[in-house]
């Protein structure tokens, strides 16, 4: 194999790139014969490219009130008696097109869950490094830290962070960093456990020979950290992280439901709901209906593909 | 086992401490208080002498130390909303939510475990498959929309269960129930239903796990050579011992039903502790938002302690803190 990868490319021999590797992989094998994990990834995929291009494939601007027409408002779904096109999912009751608002609305949820997850991997990975590689009182303060975040449910630690940075902003700028906003606030709760799985194997890995000897010859501290210890941990993390994919982006849509995310004006699939409850009892159920369809189509494609990675990628599974 | 109950409640209390220290920031530094309290035409006067009076000026310790004293006497001040003791809010709202909590806790038992032993027992089943599928649905649906869907599946289509409200009360002492009427029991079906969704898939999910191990052991291979019907060997023998898990989890939750329940109770306008902190959100009325997070996270960290002691008493193994590992 070895010998295969070294020989020049006129020889004859192709080198295998990483796509050849990935087809070769168990994990792609486990991927081709788990149907409910490929059905999950083509509607995951399905979600993120229709929000994508929302733009450019929807009938109007959700966003853009000049587009709005009043008398075409509570247009019901085409399928029903009064629908027509192109309002395929029909309209709420200032005219807006519900297909045009859940993709946009995708868009903000899945911006939003995708950021608040890297921000806790970031945090929690260099936390739980340096805790694990350095112990001692910096251990000791990262993780009480962690504990006491770990002894508030994560619900609460969230809508309290949006409601004090909500009321201690000014008007203007409330509604402008409602996202980076609630992007912290469930990132704040969730870096605990990615800190504390790399702390665990960080600190067996720092009493193993191979980290000793790289100290030993100097290799800096934070290059030790990342090129050594990191990668011994990255399977649990990247099924951690996929799980708390979805967790993220039914915190944000909780959030935003509970009246303390994304603003009316920029609405993601949480807000969409909120608004579409207040109609609830006056027959307008495709207001509310289909975002909760799209946001529970994409928690439920996120968790399968979770659950199917952590089993696919647990040694003792296969 | 004494060495270990000081370590669990000092580690308990410095939790709380830390949790207090929050509350308190929030409390005194997001908005001031004088000026939440006084009305528009206080002079300024009369501003210095409340400021005085309330304590405002005194050093960040002796105020610190004052708000955890009377949070622990139950003292957490004056709603800024409505001039009244936060304590007398939280404790007229406190059965509304312990009762959803309840019955959303019995829900998740009475249908969890069944589902859990018929998805481990006959595994290859389509019935198995079935639940294992419902389980994963039930954890992707966010509460809310559950909330929403029930109404107008139940309420609002078929009109069969009320979609707010808590129907009538019966009080107790200072206890409202609503367990003892009709329509008190009738409002408390969606609401409890929609909150157990994710805790019963939790239990299913862990009875599944646990039941798969037991039934591998020798102990249920010995009992069914000995004769036992099988049914009973499953369901008295290995359920018996998958049960304490199951315990500890229901124990765990009970925190996370609380704050979760406020979800349900803006749903259902349930008139609960969660509404009450969901209103305060709104209005920004910090002494009742400290109040809450206060209350919740002594029950959660009080039951996560009771179970850690429990679980110590139980098993010896655990005492000695170094053996756990730090997970």
């Amino acid at each position: 194999m070895e010998k295969t990868v070294s020989l020049p490319p006129q020889s004859g021999a192709v080198r295998p790139t990483w796509l050849d590797r990935m087809r070769d992989s168990d994990l792609w094998y486990s991927f081709r014969s788990h149907p409910s994990a490929i059905f999950s990834a083509v509607l995951l995929l399905l979600v993120a490219f229709t929000a994508a291009l929302a733009p450019l494939i929807t009938p109007q601007n959700p966003y853009d009130l000049a587009a709005l027409e009043l008398w075409n408002s509570e247009i019901p779904p085409v399928w029903e008696e009064g629908g027509q096109w192109p309002y395929l999912l029909g309209t709420d009751t200032q005219g807006r097109d519900i297909l045009s608002a859940v993709l946009y609305g995708s868009r903000i949820s899945l911006i939003i869950g995708f950021a608040s997850v890297l921000l806790a991997l970031a945090v929690g990975l260099s936390l739980g490094l340096v805790a694990g590689y350095f112990g001692g009182w910096i251990d000791n303060v990262i993780m009480r830290v962690g504990d006491v975040l770990l002894s508030m449910p994560f619900i609460l630690i969230a809508i309290l962070i949006t409601a004090i940075a909500t009321a201690s902003l000014p008007m203007g700028l409330k509604d402008v960093l409602a996202a980076p906003i609630l992007i912290f606030a469930i990132a704040v709760p969730s870096w605990v456990q990615y800190a504390r799985t790399v702390r665990a194997s960080a600190m067996v890995e720092t009493k193993k020979e191979y980290v000793q000897a790289a100290r030993l010859i100097r290799v800096k501290s934070w290059r030790v950290m990342l090129h050594h210890i990191l990668p011994n941990c990255l399977t649990p993390i990247l099924v951690a992280a996929t799980l708390n994919f979805g967790l993220a982006i039914l915190s944000e849509a909780t959030l935003s439901f509970l009246g303390v995310g994304m603003p009316p004006d920029q609405p993601s699939l949480g807000t969409l709901i909120r608004i579409g409850n207040q109609y609830l009892f006056s027959g307008l159920w495709w207001i509310v209906v289909f975002p909760s369809i799209q946001l529970c189509l994409i928690v439920l494609s996120v968790n399968m593909i979770g659950d199917w990675l952590r089993d696919a990628l647990n040694p003792k599974l296969r | 086992m004494i060495a270990f109950l000081l370590k669990r409640t000092a580690n308990a209390v410095f939790v709380m401490l830390a949790v207090a220290l929050l509350a308190f920031v929030i409390f005194r530094f997001f908005g001031d208080p004088v000026e939440m309290m006084v009305n528009e035409q206080a002079s300024l006067q009369d501003r210095i002498e409340l400021r005085e009076r309330l304590g405002l000026n005194d050093g960040f310790v002796t105020q610190y130390t004052r708000f955890v004293t009377n949070a622990v006497q139950g003292d957490f001040g004056v709603s800024y909303r409505n001039q009244q003791d936060v304590m007398v809010l939280i404790k007229e709202r406190f059965p509304a939510t312990f009762e959803l909590v309840l019955v959303a806790t019995v829900i998740s038992l009475v249908v969890g475990i069944p589902a859990g032993v018929i998805t481990a027992v006959y595994r290859d089943s389509r019935l198995a498959d079935m639940l294992q599928l419902g389980s994963i649905i039930g954890v992707s649906l966010p509460s809310f929309v559950v909330g929403i869907l029930l109404i107008l599946a139940f309420s609002v289509s078929l009109g069969w269960l009320p979609a707010f409200g808590r129907g009538e009360t019966v009080d107790i002492g200072w206890w409202s129930t609503g367990l003892l009427t009709p329509s008190g029991r009738a409002a408390l079906v969606l609401p409890a239903v929609s909150l157990s969704t994710f805790q019963v898939t939790l239990v299913m999910r862990l009875v599944r796990a646990e039941m798969l191990e037991t039934l591998r052991a020798d102990y249920i291979k010995f009992a069914r050579a000995r004769g036992v019907p099988t049914r009973r060997v499953q369901w008295r023998h290995a359920l018996r011992n998958c049960l304490m898990p199951v315990i500890t989890l229901t124990g765990m939750q009970i925190g996370n039903l609380i704050a979760f329940a406020l979800v349900t109770e803006t749903v259902f306008q349930w008139p609960g502790m969660g509404m009450l902190f969901i209103q305060a959100v709104t209005f920004v009325d910090l002494p009742v938002m400290a109040a809450y997070l206060l209350i919740v996270s002594f029950i959660f960290v009080a039951l996560n302690t009771l179970v850690d002691i429990t679980y110590a008493w139980v098993d010896p193994r655990l005492r000695d803190d170094s053996a756990r590992g730090n997970g």
